[in-house]
């Protein structure tokens, strides 16, 4: 499958779940698509949306929530639920929320928004696994900023003491948080020695090069977690938005609009359908 | 209790094994027979309460039934975001197991003691919370634990707790037990404390006061219906508690009886703030205002 051409897809949609829900985390989403798109288009999750609780699926958990929509289009993408359940995120009587909930929606498998939780919930799900002889891998997606919670590092000193090579963690390593540059608030380089020094197979890409990306996800260790430093670009696909920290969360005005509209490929059209839908 | 506690793992470990024991580095030496019999089933996942719930409701959510272990002070603090997250949110099934209830561990100081556990994790949703009050009921309530499909808090004490019960009875969650019948006054307890308020029932008896006392083990959800028959039946509560007297049995007897909205004395014993000093259990529970006697006496001054 393309998986280039998917991704822009992703990046269509997730900017028209934020149009009508009226505003979320873009600047995230867009950063992690390319990960998403090789992840459940490119042959490396396994999974079977009709069949969300197969036991031998393997797991995704977007650890840093607030990336959602990025998830909820790939799910969409790949059936998980129709398509016209993005256009209502956030409204009454929808699943789907600025944050992902599990068991509310098929293919979500935890609930996350608040930082530094999906490394620890993924090792439970890639240790059960382990124990269980079960032939299922766990990925989990975590935010470069969300590194400074406390949590993620006791997390990253239990995979490599319970051996789990059925684990592999990628960091959208955009080089942002919310409020700026992480280097102005709390650097992290060596990101990717701190993890090695930790017993993690490290390996660092180009997270917008999808052979770089597939090849990282399809790479396993013995007895060995993998940790892939995926170096992205917060907003990537918008130019005004790309390495731009107030993009964390903000809509663009009228002026932009059309700018980003031109860049994503929607058009008007597009817009109006995901109106129809609703 | 922690013996008590552990023959039921042990035994429910060695019936499902879906059973897991979860441990943060505490209590290795107790945990020596079961992880001998049982190392597929235990895991010590060293000095890290956050990521032990994180990782025990990951493991529930594939069919497993973690019962995560350690000193409950750690538990309810460190991990109270993990606790509601990953754990109550979505139901998982996790019990957490938080040893040294209240003041027990004395001499540690207040840093290892559960003291404000009941308050914070009471107003979690889903979350089913029990205080046994001696051995034979950690048996029962960790029995109850397993077979509850959901959350549970199971607050533990040591090892030197009495028994309570002289024989054996029917336990249900949700359900207070009377463990003694009066009429003037009704004792609320919960926890081991429960021995310390029937010996203090024992010198009320002697001045010709007869109490009623109730065990409340299972905090959460509260037994209304007992409650309220203490309020039509004796008119006055005192509800004893080793915990703060805000958020745990004493709040949640009091929303009990403010709804029930019928006239009845009220009083709510424990902690005013932190536990000070060190000594026996016995001593700082008198040191804090929880002594046998002044627990007796806080009842006849209420029926002054």
């Amino acid at each position: 499958m393309d998986t280039e051409a998917k991704a822009r897809e992703l990046r269509k949609k997730e900017f028209k779940i934020a149009h009508y829900a009226g505003g979320g985390h873009l600047g995230a989403a867009f950063s992690v698509t390319d990960i998403l798109s090789v992840l459940y288009f490119g042959e490396v999750l396994k999974y079977d949306a009709q069949r969300p609780n197969w036991e031998e699926r393997d797991r995704f958990i977007m650890s840093k929530g607030h990336a959602c929509y990025a998830l909820y289009a790939a799910l969409a993408e790949a059936g998980y639920f129709p398509e016209k359940e993005l256009w209502r995120v956030g409204k009454p009587g929808s699943a789907f929320g600025g944050h992902p909930k599990m068991y509310d929606i098929p293919g979500v498998e935890a609930s996350t928004g608040a930082l530094g939780h999906g490394l620890s919930f993924g090792i439970g799900i890639a240790y059960a696994n382990k124990i269980d002889g079960k032939p299922s891998h766990t990925y989990v997606v975590l935010g470069d900023g969300e590194c400074q919670e406390g949590s993620i590092w006791e997390g990253a000193l239990s995979a490599p003491a319970l051996k789990l090579d059925n684990l592999t963690v990628i960091i959208d390593h955009n080089k942002l948080q919310a409020m700026d540059q992480l280097d102005n608030i709390v650097p992290m380089h060596p990101l990717g020695e701190k993890w090695k020094a930790f017993g993690w197979n490290v390996l660092e890409i180009d997270g917008h090069d999808h052979t770089e990306i597939r090849n990282a996800l399809l790479t396993r260790k013995k007895d060995m977690p993998t940790l892939v430093v995926a170096h992205t670009v917060k907003g990537k696909g918008v130019s005004f938005m790309e390495g731009v920290p107030i993009w964390h969360y903000r809509m663009p005005n009228e002026k932009e609009l059309p700018i980003l509209m031109r860049e994503l490929e929607l058009t008007e059209e597009d817009l109006k359908q995901s109106e129809a839908g609703a | 209790m922690r013996t008590a506690y552990l023959d039921t793992l042990y035994e429910l470990a060695k019936k499902d094994k879906r059973v897991y024991a979860l441990i943060s580095d505490n209590g290795a030496i107790v945990y020596d027979k079961y992880r001998i019999d049982f190392p597929e089933q235990y895991l010590n996942l060293g000095i890290s309460e956050a990521n032990m719930l994180g990782m025990a409701a990951g493991m529930a959510s594939c069919g497993k039934i973690p019962f995560a272990y350690t000193i409950g002070a750690f538990l309810a603090y460190r991990a109270f975001e993990f606790i509601r997250n990953d754990v109550c949110l979505q139901k998982q099934n996790v019990k957490i197991v938080g040893t040294g209830a209240g003041e027990v561990y004395s001499a540690l100081g207040p840093t290892h003691h559960a003291t404000e556990d009941l308050g914070g994790l009471r107003s979690l949703p889903n979350l089913t919370i029990v205080c046994p009050g001696s051995p034979m009921e950690v048996k029962k309530a960790t029995q109850a634990a397993y077979e509850w499909e959901g959350p549970v808090y199971l607050r533990l004490g040591t090892n030197r707790e009495p028994e309570i019960y002289e024989k054996d009875y029917g336990f249900r969650l949700g359900k207070g037990v009377m463990l003694r019948d009066g009429k003037d006054i009704s004792f609320v307890g919960t926890g081991s404390i429960l021995k310390d308020v029937l010996l203090a029932a024992d010198l009320l008896e002697q001045k010709g006061v007869h109490a009623r006392v109730l065990n409340i083990h299972t905090l959460k959800p509260i037994d209304e219906e007992i409650i309220q028959k203490a309020v039509e039946e004796t008119g006055a509560i005192l509800t004893v508690e080793d915990h703060t007297i805000i958020g745990g049995l004493g709040s949640a007897v009091a929303e009990v009886v403010a709804e029930y909205g019928k006239p009845v004395k009220f009083r709510r014993m424990g902690l005013q703030d932190f536990s000070a000093g060190y000594g026996s259990y016995a001593e700082v529970k008198s040191m804090n205002g929880l002594g046998i006697e002044t627990i007796a006496k806080a009842a006849l001054e209420m029926l002054q």
